[in-house]
């Protein structure tokens, strides 16, 4: 397939798993703003929810101070700001229209008419409102995956989508699993305190506190959690599945020049699926999380190089 | 409304032509808000599929639904073989007379056409000539504008042979009336137009390069910002072809390659939508961005198709029109089965001389000019617009070409007052390759405001679904 149609596809699927992420973090920051909170403290999870994303900077430029309503418009709503939800939803919509001859029409009428319904929607700053937003975001987002799974062809355009998909998804879990790390520190395996609650909310905003009970039948533990995220292979958006879809994928898409980006996925799948936690984690989480989103980053810019930037005729 | 225009479904007495007796029956035992819901069902699923188009000079990424009217434009048996008739003979000569130009030129030393008109014309490539295209067609495909006058006859008003548009809808049309009033086609026989894109895909690989067994086709498209660019992408799905940009394109060894992720293919066949003067920076304008540089080249040893031709533009000028009918004769010994449109040269004198002197009566067009763009509709036009107009003729007489302001057939239309006659064309698309095909019908183009002649899209103009009765 054409080159620039793979890179259409690689970031409709990226930027509507960012869309999704996006929700996801938002969401799990609005449930901890439920518990009672001193200003501070919603400022301080502010900071930390925009820093966890890369995006505090960025912020900072355009407000100089934090409220919870300015913060969420940026996030969701700021068309001159490129991650957030409305521009991601752009994005990935503007992607399917260069390659809607590739992609199913079933694929893009389901992005159009996402961005038909996001264009004029601007809910207001009340908890109730911002909650339905979220929920349709993530509705949207499902909606996107299962009309991809349901009717494209299992050919290399699939595979590209599929790549675009779960590198941003390994992206977004260790994200969010690095707002919850302190600097050299494992995690505790015993149940936190009165930390507990935002273990619990991590869960909850990645749909896996039902599947943490299940396979664990026991207290929330950080520990627990980090393993469930990090490296069970059967949840959808752990590290460990990510890695492996990015693998597989990646083989499916071979060519001449890739050999080399193949090894290094390969290299990341191995480590866990062979890989014990305590020793991925012994230079602590937060730099075993930042050492994977270098590695992704890699990751992602090798494949770009292999497949998505026009071979030069010479 | 034009006086004694042509009534596509009426007859003076108000009662039905034959050919909408069944669907003017359907119409009157529909109830009033059913048609109003199906037709904003209409408007909703279009915009959902995202049949849309841009319109030049407004905003950035603006899009648009051209409006669609659910009265079909109805066309019994006889006339429509007539009219097929006519436009096989019509793309005939008129490949014949591409060749010809950039060749022997015969048709100029017979004195039919001034050679001056031909050589000097900006739409004329010198590139071209002496080079053998495969088969000798030149317009692979070709969309001539019909209109039906008020004496109920066929005229063609516009050959359109370089990049003509709007297929897509005539195939989305049909499929919403389908979708709306499935019942209207079990009443009726209506020939079937879904399988034109399978007939262009056919076309496309019979002109491939002599001695390529299995052609690839790919259609090149200037991106998705191009007014059209929902054609393109919707033609090339429906074929199963890639929808190519010219950075996705690279010139080697005398042969054009699409960049893959498996590396370079070759293209055989280049269905292109993009204007001659940009399809490649080193033999035309240098700073397109939307061509491939070397495909002239490439084109000129053979190795590559490109459709349309380089260079039909010299067929469907405006200036050259009017010697369509001789050229009919010229090449195939035959006397035109369709008329064209009366009309006044203007680098002739004695033309020149009429058209200023009855400017407000007549339609009057630059020859080079095209989308109705940059013409003049006399009778709608201000004292004003009439000066500045007669201005830039006086300035180049040989620049316009003047016709007289047809009252075109008229079709009932839903308006907001309700259901009003309409001014309406036809636009039939010709497919030229190892044989010619044209799908029965064409696009149906209508225009909206009250009492307006002009159809195009991008002036506000709507369109119908076109039904060929099966005899």
């Amino acid at each position: 397939m054409l080159s620039r149609t793979a890179d259409h596809l690689f970031w409709m699927s990226r930027q509507i798993e960012r869309a999704e992420s996006l929700a996801r973090i938002l969401d799990a920051h609005y449930r901890h703003a439920l518990l009672p909170h001193t200003a501070d403290v919603v400022a301080r999870d502010w900071r930390a929810t925009l820093s966890s994303l890369g995006v505090f900077d960025a912020y900072r430029a355009r407000h100089p101070t934090f409220s919870p309503a300015t913060a969420f418009r940026f996030l969701a709503f700021d068309r001159n700001h490129g991650g957030s939800i409305v521009s991601c939803l752009w994005a990935a919509r503007e992607n399917a229209r260069a390659v809607r001859g590739t992609i199913t029409s079933e694929m893009w009428e389901t992005l159009n008419a996402t961005w038909l319904e996001i264009r004029g929607y601007e809910p207001e700053a009340s908890d109730g409102a911002i909650g339905d937003f979220l929920e349709w975001v993530r509705y949207r987002a499902h909606l996107s995956r299962g009309v991809t799974l349901g009717t494209m062809l299992r050919d290399e355009a699939f595979r590209f989508t599929r790549i675009g998909t779960f590198l941003e998804g390994a992206d977004a879990t260790a994200r969010m699993l690095l707002a919850r790390a302190r600097s050299g520190q494992m995690p505790a395996d015993e149940p936190a305190g009165p930390d507990a609650y935002v273990w619990t909310l991590l869960l909850r905003s990645l749909s896996a506190f039902e599947v943490y009970r299940r396979v664990y039948r026991d207290a929330v533990t950080p520990w627990r959690v980090t393993e469930l995220l990090v490296l069970r292979e059967d949840l959808p958006r752990s590290l460990h599945r990510c890695a492996s879809e990015i693998y597989s994928n990646l083989c499916a898409v071979a060519n001449d020049q890739s050999a080399e980006t193949e090894r290094r996925a390969g290299e990341l799948q191995s480590a866990f699926r062979f890989g014990r936690l305590e020793h991925l984690l012994a230079p602590g989480l937060a730099d075993f999380l930042g050492g994977f989103l270098a590695q992704v980053g890699d990751l992602g810019d090798r494949i770009a190089q292999d497949f998505l930037v026009p071979v030069t005729p010479h | 409304m034009l006086p004694n225009a042509y009534d596509e479904m009426l007859l003076p007495d108000g009662s039905h032509r034959a050919h909408y007796r069944g669907y003017g029956a359907w119409l009157q035992a529909q109830a009033p808000d059913r048609i109003a819901r199906r037709r904003a069902e209409a408007d909703s699923l279009f915009h959902r599929v995202g049949i849309t188009f841009a319109v030049y000079g407004e905003d950035e990424g603006a899009e648009r639904l051209i409006p669609f009217d659910v009265v079909p434009r109805i066309l019994p048996a006889d006339e429509w073989q007539l009219l097929e008739a006519g436009l096989r003979q019509r793309v005939r000569a008129l490949n014949a007379f591409l060749t010809d130009v950039y060749h022997e030129q015969a048709i100029l030393r017979a004195g039919i056409i001034p050679a001056e008109l031909i050589l000097c014309n900006t739409q004329y490539r010198p590139e071209m000539q002496g080079i053998d295209v495969p088969g000798g067609i030149y317009a692979h495909i070709a969309g001539i504008d019909v209109v039906r006058a008020d004496d109920g006859q066929f005229h063609v008003l516009e050959d359109n042979l370089r990049v003509p548009s709007g297929v897509s809808y005539m195939l989305e049309n049909r499929k919403m009336m389908m979708r709306l009033f499935p019942e209207l086609f079990a009443r009726h026989s209506v020939a079937p137009v879904e399988h034109y894109p399978d007939v262009l895909l056919e076309n496309l690989r019979s002109v491939a390069p002599v001695g390529v067994a299995d052609p690839t086709v790919a259609l090149l498209t200037p991106g998705a910002h191009n007014s059209a660019y929902f054609e393109h992408a919707f033609l090339a799905q429906q074929m199963g072809i890639e929808l190519v940009e010219g950075q996705d394109l690279f010139v080697r060894d005398d042969s054009v390659y699409m960049r893959t992720t498996r590396g370079p293919r070759r293209l055989d066949v280049i269905y292109r939508r993009i204007d001659d003067d940009f399809l490649d920076p080193l033999a035309f304008q240098p700073d397109s961005m939307l061509g491939v540089a070397g495909l002239l080249s490439v084109y000129r040893a053979g190795r590559v198709t490109i459709a349309n031709a380089i260079g039909t533009g010299i067929a469907d000028d405006k200036s050259i029109y009017p010697y369509v009918p001789e050229m009919i004769g010229f090449y195939l010994g035959e006397a035109p089965l369709l008329a064209n449109v009366p009309t006044y040269v203007l680098r002739r004198p004695d033309d020149l001389a009429y058209t200023l002197a009855h400017l407000e009566a007549l339609v009057v067009k630059e020859v080079h000019g095209a989308g109705g763009y940059g013409m003049l509709i006399g009778p709608a036009a201000t004292r004003a617009e009439l000066d500045a107009f007669r201005e830039r003729i006086l300035a180049n007489p040989a620049g316009y070409i003047a016709q007289p302001t047809l009252a075109l057939s008229t079709c009932p239309t839903f308006v907001a007052a309700g259901l009003a006659p309409r001014h309406i064309d036809l636009r039939p698309y010709v497919l030229s390759g190892r044989e010619i095909t044209i799908v029965p019908g064409g696009l149906t183009r209508v225009a909206l405001r009250s009492g307006s002649l002009v159809v195009n899209s991008s002036q506000g103009g709507g369109t119908k679904d076109t039904w060929v009765l099966e005899a």
